[in-house]
């Protein structure tokens, strides 16, 4: 059983990284930091508005991703692989 | 050939193909009719879920909301696309190894109590009535606009369709189908989001185009121009919005979480093989939606300039022919009030003398881009996709809610396989009439759509799903207040301030605003609700006795992608 609560606690430290990088491209960058973030400019995107309506996204799908990743490492290596 | 001939062929090719997916993908036993069988691969499963979370809202509604809310419509945005991640991360890895058929399945047992059940069926029934009403709505908006048929034929042509492969191929029949559906309207909604994107800026991908200069030479970034026009008319910068810093934080939230909380979604993730499989097809629906999802703010930015300066001080008499078709339908209505002739469009509306509604940002995009017939054929088949592929979702929610949750988990235990796969095909039958009944009636909820459905996934299943993967010790008892004052609390909310019901009627909802808790709209207050469901579950766990041990097995089971679940009852 000692296997099983480790491979859970590493498990919930990577939804906590995960999920604060979520927290911070759309709650903070696209709406808490807006205003200062449009200050900046990347081409015709005032930055703040850029990760409200694409930015955001784009990191979404890349948090899922790097999760498959890391989960099918960490099944790998526990031998738990379904 | 001219557009309406291009239709009938789009919308009949696809909806051949759809008839001719569910003869071949029929179900046979409950456990097909109920998860596929639980052997969709990731990327089927990717698509799938993608045609299944995306409605005739989105395909239709939502670029053009955001075309009118300019900054404000990141709520949509960001909430629609970010409950995923907690799906990927929180949910759907833990459901799938539970491995049962649907949401109050889990609930039920987790929770060991057929209260519990019953609160989770209650909610299901409720969110996936409210939304199923407004697809059917949609499937026949689109049949009266482009096919030229009465809306009451198109949702009763719509009914036979979804009736034909839910009913006969469950979740089977309903996946594939979904799969095809999806392919059918990211093509429709990207063709013209390409050709407008080309057309403005000169860069094919829109995503991008949005962010480009105007390729008149000017120099002139698009959303540089943009902010100027609405600067110039009386509105908001389009990238500064209006609502407050709290709402848009509630809004955006109480969408992600009622997204990840959401029964048609959630049960996807069921027909998968493995957990594995769960995360990776997750990953790859957020993918295949974000497609839609990037596209569809360009849309908005350039529907927008392009309507503006086509209508903007102009004759009403030299406007072109789309100006014309668009009025009879009633989305779009002039009134020269100063009786110049010319239309005058401006945020004032005592001075403001067209009226547009939002559905025709996407929907007559394509005409006033001058694009050629077929795309405006494509969109309409691309619009009955969407709806069609979300509807059957939630029909498959309804029919299960009642023929596995309430038949044979709480009325008659002793149904055989088959009996219950007959209860389970009747049940379906009965919902798509309600559904079609609904949307040829729309009763008064079907506008409430975002708050009710999102609102009350939110504030009802993701406290309790969480809750009972992440907390072994939660118990029925807090798991079942917090649902309930979720739930009861959300619509009390919805009650009084988006129908007035207890001060008068829809009349007084507008003066209601400035009473809003904590100046939270009726489409944000879930967060609040799911806050309050946590609250009081934590709160009663505490006073209560801690679920027996088996319980708590199951818990940590679920948590281990590999190893048989411990036995139970059925």
């Amino acid at each position: 059983m000692k296997t099983n609560k480790e491979y859970w606690n590493k498990n919930l430290t990577y939804l906590k990284y995960l999920l604060f990088i979520w927290f911070i491209v759309s709650f903070g960058a696209g709406i808490l930091f807006k205003d200062m973030l449009n200050s900046i400019s990347i081409g015709g995107f005032p930055l703040g508005f850029w990760f409200a309506q694409q930015g955001s996204v784009y990191v979404f799908v890349i948090l899922i991703f790097i999760y498959v990743y890391l989960m099918n490492k960490l099944d790998k290596s526990y031998g738990y692989e379904d | 050939m001219s557009v309406q001939l291009w239709t009938y062929i789009l919308v009949g090719t696809t909806f051949a193909l759809y008839i001719g997916i569910a003869i071949w993908s029929r179900a046979s036993s409950t456990k097909e009719f109920y998860v596929a069988g639980g052997g969709i691969s990731p990327l089927a499963n990717g698509m799938a879920t993608a045609a299944d979370w995306m409605s005739a809202a989105s395909f239709i509604s939502m670029a053009g909301l955001i075309s009118f809310l300019g900054y404000d419509g990141a709520v949509y945005i960001m909430g629609w696309t970010g409950g995923y991640v907690l799906l990927a991360l929180l949910l759907a890895p833990y459901l799938r190894k539970f491995g049962k058929f649907t949401v109050p399945d889990f609930i039920g047992e987790r929770y060991y109590s057929k209260t519990a059940r019953i609160v989770a069926v209650i909610c299901a029934l409720l969110v996936s009535f409210t939304y199923v009403a407004g697809q059917m709505r949609g499937v026949g908006v689109v049949f009266s606009r482009f096919l030229e048929v009465d809306i009451n034929t198109g949702v009763v042509i719509g009914m036979i369709i979804v009736l034909f492969y839910a009913v006969m191929g469950g979740m089977k029949g309903i996946t594939y189908t979904q799969v095809a559906q999806y392919c059918v309207l990211i093509f429709a909604f990207m063709v013209p989001a390409i050709f407008i994107s080309f057309q403005m800026t000169g860069n094919f991908i829109p995503q991008i185009g949005m962010g480009s200069t105007i390729n008149d030479g000017s120099g002139v970034y698009v959303l540089d121009k943009l902010n100027d026009i609405n600067t110039e008319l009386g509105f908001n910068e389009y990238t500064n919005g209006s609502k407050s810093l709290l709402d848009v934080l509630a809004i955006t939230c109480a969408l992600m979480v009622g997204t990840a909380g959401l029964p048609h979604v959630i049960v996807r993730f069921f027909t998968v093989k493995k957990v594995s499989d769960a995360r990776k097809s997750a990953g790859l629906a957020l993918l295949f939606i974000a497609i839609l999802y990037t596209a569809a703010p360009a849309v908005s930015v350039f529907s927008r300039i392009n309507l503006i300066s086509t209508v903007k001080d102009n004759p009403y008499t030299s406007m072109p022919k789309w100006f014309s078709n668009w009025e009879q339908t009633g989305l779009l209505k002039f009134n020269d009030k100063n009786n110049d002739g010319n239309i005058q469009y401006v945020a004032d509306p005592k001075l403001n003398e067209l009226y547009v509604d939002p559905d025709i940002m996407v929907l007559a995009n394509p005409e006033i881009a001058n694009m050629p017939p077929w795309v405006i054929g494509l969109v309409a088949a691309g619009g009955l996709a969407a709806a069609l592929s979300t509807a059957a979702g939630l029909l498959l929610v309804i029919s299960s809610s009642i023929s596995h949750d309430l038949i044979k988990n709480i009325i008659n235990p002793k149904i055989t396989d088959k009996g219950e796969l007959w209860a389970a095909r009747i049940s379906a039958t009965f919902a798509v009439v309600v559904a079609g009944y609904f949307g040829i009636n729309p009763p008064d909820f079907v506008a409430a759509v975002v708050a009710l459905a999102f609102g009350l996934a939110a504030a009802s299943f993701f406290p309790a799903i969480i809750l009972g993967i992440f907390y072994k010790k939660m118990n029925k008892e807090g798991a079942v207040t917090g649902m309930l004052i979720g739930v009861l609390l959300m619509l009390y909310y919805i009650l009084k301030f988006k129908f007035g019901v207890f001060d008068g009627g829809k009349i007084a909802v507008e003066g209601l605003k400035d009473q809003w808790w904590f100046g939270v709209s009726p489409e944000g207050f879930g967060a609040v609700a799911m806050l309050f469901n946590f609250l009081f579950a934590l709160l009663v766990n505490k006073f209560t006795t801690p679920p027996p041990m088996e319980v708590q097995n199951i818990v940590e089971n679920i948590r281990i992608p590999i190893g048989v679940a411990p036995p139970n009852n059925h």
